[in-house]
């Protein structure tokens, strides 16, 4: 996994060199945090393009929009084209893996499935995991993150190993066993739902503590500020504290770091489905047409090429932009 | 016996199978050198380069490694070939191309098994003067006390259980942990040249289960090291290791002067060295085939994607290559608990494209399109009509008879079960789609499911109970036999008392009182021809029944490196035969 990332709680209330600097000549005027982060970011553009490429990705991800796309610029993604392809070889019959008109990224190997439309129906399963995982991991990660940092003591070496220990879990040979024993449905969902749901679980469920870590360390820092004492000395009680007081001083680093983590989940997601515990076909994901494809790299290697980049760019979009987001959060960590 | 990619349950294995072809290549191998006759598919028949001509170092890899050395102790088809090399059978595949390699010939034994007491008793005679690497004589002690050792499944837990399940000796432990080895009634040894099989109840093939596999390769008790015998098992054959074996690097073997030829016409032991390494990646294997730094690629099912992709579409690659076809018929097991009702099974049959199904396997080079479950290698197999399908690359299935089914099973409107697939094969994840996609059009709808083959056959498809909780109507599914017979092939995948709570062979869960009945009666039945006859009508029942979707009788695409001499497919192997390859230069 990634790195911590060090935001330093004081941002939050200092006034950065560069808006004080403009207050001479201009009106003073307040702006929040979130507008001066905006200020920022709206000047990165390599930010703001991974971002627009991310928003794009989503929008062509909602129910209604990706069929209609693929319906426009593809055929359906589990028809056979069969005619198209050469039995023996399996390779498409034309050039290029197949790419004409009808089929702008070409053609699956063996049934002559159209891989635009596939790509883009694979999308959807891997930025739902990918995003639904990492809320998870935030959620889970930031309640025991906050917890021991501010509580210290017995309940922070219990939660602090407990950390320790997930992070020591072998989760891949986990993942794979658990998905051999699952029940055909289970809490009402069944099928690819419930492959989905068991996914985001392992994906989210086991990935906690390294945002747990950060969060901690932020919080025991952040408990120690003359705000903090103030708070306390003014007779706050313990939830106000954490609520009112750190927890709106951890959004920044909780953003960012959800932003970084969108993409590992991806990833993972793709490592789980190239190892065939993904989710069930014909439905297409990243990852399981990445694991097909090295079968085939030899006979169609645009097989590869194709899902590969749309991982690659994917990834790389929600990196780029998670930068730019901590950069305009906290330009100190530049 | 299994091969390495495909490993089907503990008790069953597979094996391979010989062409349907006639044995056109004979044996003639008087032509020196090698006659250099190389052309597409040429070793599938025949003999390619036929040599005599000692010398040289013949060089085999492998990706894996053997399930172990010890001949009783493996269960994979190329171990069992390989392991010929350094070990004499009672008896043993004979060594021929066509469908004679099928055949049992003498090995250790003067001739083939003689039964009396209504095939209750086994009787073989041991041939004179053959000994061990050390120079010490081969009894028939010796081979009893390699028999009782396969008792214990606890040392070695490897190969087939035949023995255990066959022979009258109810609760012997096995020699390790009975010291006394007259506690073991198996086998009798009424002199130093007699062995003698005592069974349970009739077998009439008993002559292929001391054949198939290592199990009567004589073990000198003094040497025997148990689990660790694997690492140096002692040589009857014609070579002996030099030093030990290294597991997942591999090892060498040397000529063993005590072997002598005169007794042993099924190995001709050309090379004066062998050597394997283990370990090394399956693409790299094939590149080096190519280049001949590799003579044998020992799983022996074939080369990789890559290398399928460069042989096919290079002429000159492909005439030194071999499109047998491999023993398996992969088919669709149709759950007769899941879906009771005969006419729902026979809409699934009547609508499955098998055109889609062909190429899933890889067209003409991956298989051929199958009517009857037994494929064409198995001794005395008829090819069958086709009941409610069409043996035809072409054909795409027929929705109007399918619906028509559906209408009788009174489901016209069609219903939905799971399909089950191991989701590392990609060539069944492909066949579960295409069938999925023509059942659709006539309202029968799957939801596929995959699992890894590690735990496929014991724990989901083999699993009935899995089967029933999770309503798996279907699932991919192949078999090889453990010897080419009806029954090596049928039984266990057909006989209701083959079916077992965990790594069940008969995932079509059939249980039919005739079926059932005609494997009782045909294991006492002496005539080859009149057992064939009743495997005929059993195979028939089964399609009749629509318990089983035909899909293809599996081909493997083999590469003989130019400088391989003396090749060609052994049918009872399922690919080269070991023993009697060559080197060149």
């Amino acid at each position: 996994m990634t790195a911590p990332i060090e935001v330093s709680g004081s941002e939050a209330e200092a006034q950065p060199d560069a808006v004080l600097a403009g207050m001479e000549r201009k009106a003073i005027q307040g702006r929040s945090l979130g507008q001066i982060a905006w200020l920022r970011l709206k000047r990165d553009k390599v930010a703001l393009s991974g971002g627009a490429f991310v928003l794009l990705l989503i929008f062509l991800s909602l129910p209604g929009v990706t069929g209609l796309v693929a319906g426009w610029l593809g055929s359906p993604p589990n028809d056979f084209h069969q005619n198209l392809i050469d039995p023996t070889l399996g390779g498409p019959l034309e050039p290029l893996g197949g790419i004409s008109a009808e089929h702008i990224f070409g053609l699956e190997p063996i049934n002559g499935r159209d891989l635009f439309s596939r790509v883009l129906y694979g999308a959807r399963v891997s930025l739902l995991i990918g995003v639904l995982a990492t809320m998870v991991s935030v959620v889970i990660g930031t309640v025991m993150g906050i917890t021991a940092g501010y509580f210290g003591g017995w309940v922070d070496t219990l939660i602090a190993r407990t950390m320790d220990v997930f992070l020591a879990f072998p989760l891949v040979l986990f993942a794979i066993s658990l998905v051999g024993v699952i029940p055909r449905d289970l809490f009402g969902l069944t099928g690819n739902n419930l492959r989905i749901a068991i996914l985001v679980f392992i994906i989210g469920f086991f990935n906690w503590p390294y945002i747990g870590r950060i969060i901690r360390g932020q919080t025991m820092s952040l408990r120690e500020r003359e705000f903090v004492d103030a708070a306390r000395s003014m007779g706050a009680r313990n939830s106000t504290i954490l609520f009112k007081e750190i927890l709106p001083n951890l959004v920044a680093p909780v953003l960012v770091y959800a932003t970084l983590l969108i993409p590992t989940n991806i990833l993972f997601e793709a490592a789980l489905s190239f190892l065939g515990v993904g989710i069930n076909p014909p439905d297409p994901s990243w990852g399981g047409m990445l694991s097909q494809a090295t079968e085939l790299y030899s006979v169609a290697p645009h097989f590869v090429i194709v899902p590969g980049l749309a991982i690659f760019v994917t990834v790389l979009a929600f990196n780029l932009f998670g930068d730019g987001l901590r950069d305009a959060l906290d330009p100190r960590a530049r | 016996m299994k091969s390495p990619k495909v490993v089907a349950s503990t008790a069953a294995g597979l094996v391979a199978l010989s062409l349907g072809l006639s044995a056109c290549g004979g044996g003639d191998d008087d032509n020196g050198g090698g006659s250099g006759d190389a052309k597409f598919d040429a070793g599938s028949t025949g003999i390619v380069n036929a040599s005599t001509q000692k010398g040289g170092t013949l060089k085999m890899a492998q990706p894996d490694d053997f399930d172990s050395l010890d001949p009783a102790d493996m269960y994979y088809a190329y171990a069992l070939n390989f392991a010929r090399l350094y070990s004499r059978n009672l008896l043993t595949y004979t060594s021929k191309p066509g469908d004679a390699g099928t055949a049992m010939s003498p090995d250790l034994a003067e001739g083939l098994g003689v039964p009396s007491d209504g095939s209750k008793t086994w009787t073989y005679k041991l041939k004179r003067g053959m000994k061990y690497e050390d120079g010490t004589e081969i009894k028939a002690q010796d081979i009893k006390y390699a028999v009782a050792r396969t008792f214990d499944r606890s040392v070695l837990h490897n190969g087939p259980s035949y023995f255990t399940q066959l022979l009258d000796a109810e609760g012997y432990k096995g020699p390790f942990k009975d010291k006394n080895l007259d506690n073991f009634k198996g086998v009798e040894t009424p002199d130093d040249y007699t062995v003698v099989f005592k069974l349970k109840a009739p077998f009439s093939e008993f002559d292929y289960v001391v054949g198939f596999s290592g199990q009567t390769a004589p073990v000198p008790a003094a040497k025997d090291t148990g689990a660790r015998y694997g690492m140096h098992p002692v040589s009857s054959g014609p070579y002996k290791l030099e030093g030990d074996y290294q597991a997942k690097k591999g090892g060498v073997w040397v000529r063993n002067p005590n072997w002598d030829p005169a007794t042993d016409p099924n190995r001709k032991a050309l090379p004066d060295r062998i050597e394997v390494q283990s370990g090394l990646k399956a693409d790299e294997i094939d590149n080096r085939l190519e280049k001949g730094d590799v003579h044998v690629d020992l799983p022996g099912s074939g080369v990789q994607a890559a290398a399928r992709q460069r042989i096919l579409t290079n002429p000159k690659l492909k005439a030194n290559a071999d499109n047998p076809l491999a023993g398996f018929h992969w088919y669709i097991p149709i759950n007769v608990k899941t879906i009771p009702n005969l006419e729902c099974r026979k809409a699934i049959v009547y609508a499955a494209d098998r055109s889609a199904m062909y190429r899933a396997y890889g067209g003409e080079v991956g298989g051929e399109v199958s009517t009857s479950i037994q494929p064409p290698n198995v001794a005395g197999r008829e090819k069958g009509t086709d009941l409610y399908t069409k043996a035809d690359p072409n054909f795409t299935g027929d929705p109007t008879q399918a619906k028509a089914a559906l209408a009788k099973c009174g489901k016209p409107n069609g219903f939905s079960t799971t399909m089950v697939f191991r989701s590392d094969r990609p060539k069944e994840k492909a066949t579960a789609e295409a069938l999925k996609q023509s059942l659709d059009k006539v309202g029968i709808k799957l939801e596929l499911q995959g699992f890894p083959s590690g735990t496929y056959t014991n724990e989901q498809f083999g699993s009935p109970k899995f089967v029933a909780k999770n309503n798996v109507g279907l699932g991919t599914y192949g078999w090889a036999p453990d010897w080419n017979t009806g029954y090596g092939y049928l039984q266990p995948i057909s006989d209701g008392k083959a079916i077992v709570d965990t790594g069940n062979a008969n995932p079509e869960e059939l249980n039919d009182p005739a079926v059932n009945k005609m494997w009782n009666d045909v294991v006492s039945v002496q005539d080859p021809a009149a057992r064939a006859k009743t495997y005929n009508e059993i195979d028939h029942k089964i399609r009749e029944q629509a318990a089983i979707l035909p899909n293809v009788y599996a081909k493997s695409l083999l590469f003989r490196p130019a400088n391989l001499t003396n090749v060609y497919f052994h049918a009872g192997y399922g690919m080269y035969d070991y023993v009697n390859l060559g080197v060149k230069g």
